[in-house]
């Protein structure tokens, strides 16, 4: 067999050796449900990785905790609950509607309120202008420096 | 009047960064501050078969401080440890958090221990329970087994001075 046919032939076979990875959790279903919670979850070593994401020992742990407690069977709402007691809203990525985020979750209604209401003025302002009649000497003017540059 | 705008929006901008820029986001506040120090029992390093509870310092103003062998900080924070303990300004309980080389009871014997006790939490479950995201940590705990104060990093002479000292003073230490 021609060697370029032979090297075609074991790329095409790739493919036939290729499995699905075999999940690596006990539980696939549990897996699911934590990794979809903990995506909304902040590492709290790395701070800008989701503790889903994050090699971080703590969020490890973390997710071996959440992993056992949604075995006891315990809701999201409740392991949510068991990490903020320790470690704050912090946690959240999506922190709750309360008068400490008030300024957060309303900041930028704020700022489309303000944005709208300076638009507005200018607009209206823009809407006062009239087109007033170019005064004949200034055209003149302007004519007879075009032809300068000529 | 409208010229000035775009320095004051500047300005303000500029404040805003500024702030930010001396901000630390490691200072994670606790919700723990005005809490009582969640129970635990756990064995003594080196002393297995007893058993330390955070109970057991009823009625002493104390500090928690969570370190472990493998963490490099803690080891700048050891010599001013060592110093307060010789000081007795407020007995310091080591909690050895996952030390999976089992490395710690060496290492105190080799350097020092400036703790009243070292409690053994290897799976890091009783670091948890308190909100630790790092070593070191330490909890100012009065004598109710209030959480008073939480520092996260290490503790200088200049982080005693101006930051535990005046808080175990409060508590009447």
């Amino acid at each position: 067999m021609k060697p370029w046919l032979f090297s075609l032939l074991l790329v095409c076979a790739a493919p036939l050796w290729a499995g699905e990875a075999a999940p690596n959790a006990e539980d696939p279903v549990i897996e699911q449900r934590m990794i979809k919670l903990a995506e909304d979850l902040r590492c709290l070593v790395c701070q800008n990785e989701s503790l889903a994401g994050s090699h971080a020992e703590l969020a490890e742990d973390l997710r071996r905790e959440i992993r056992a407690q949604m075995k006891t069977g315990k809701n999201d709402q409740e392991v949510i609950a068991y990490l903020t007691e320790r470690y704050g809203d912090f946690v959240l990525y999506r922190p709750p509607f309360k008068p400490v985020t008030y300024l957060l979750w309303l900041g930028p209604l704020l700022f489309l309120g303000l944005g709208s209401a300076i638009w507005y003025v200018t607009l209206k302002k823009r809407r006062g202008l009239k087109n007033e009649p170019v005064d004949e000497k200034n055209l003149a003017a302007a004519a007879q420096l075009l032809d300068e540059n000529k | 009047m409208k010229r000035w705008i775009p320095l004051l929006v500047f300005l303000v901008l500029a404040g805003f960064l500024a702030k930010g820029l001396f901000l630390n986001p490691r200072e994670v506040p606790s919700p723990f501050i005005g809490k009582p120090a969640p129970a635990f029992s756990l064995p003594l390093v080196g002393q297995p078969d007893k058993i330390f509870g955070p109970a057991d310092m009823r009625g002493k103003v104390w500090l928690l401080n969570v370190w472990a062998p493998w963490c490099v900080s803690c080891r700048q924070e050891h010599p001013v440890l060592m110093a307060l303990a010789q000081s007795q300004s407020a007995p310091i309980v080591g909690l050895n958090w996952k030390d999976k080389d089992r490395e710690a009871e060496k290492l105190l014997a080799e350097h020092g221990s400036p703790y009243a006790a070292v409690p053994d939490d290897l799976s890091g479950k009783v670091g948890i329970d308190y909100g630790v995201t790092g070593t070191p940590e330490t909890y100012v705990i009065d004598k109710d087994g209030i959480i008073r104060m939480k520092h996260i990093g290490p503790i200088d002479p200049d982080v005693w001075k101006n930051k535990i000292e005046p808080k175990l003073k409060e508590l009447g230490a």
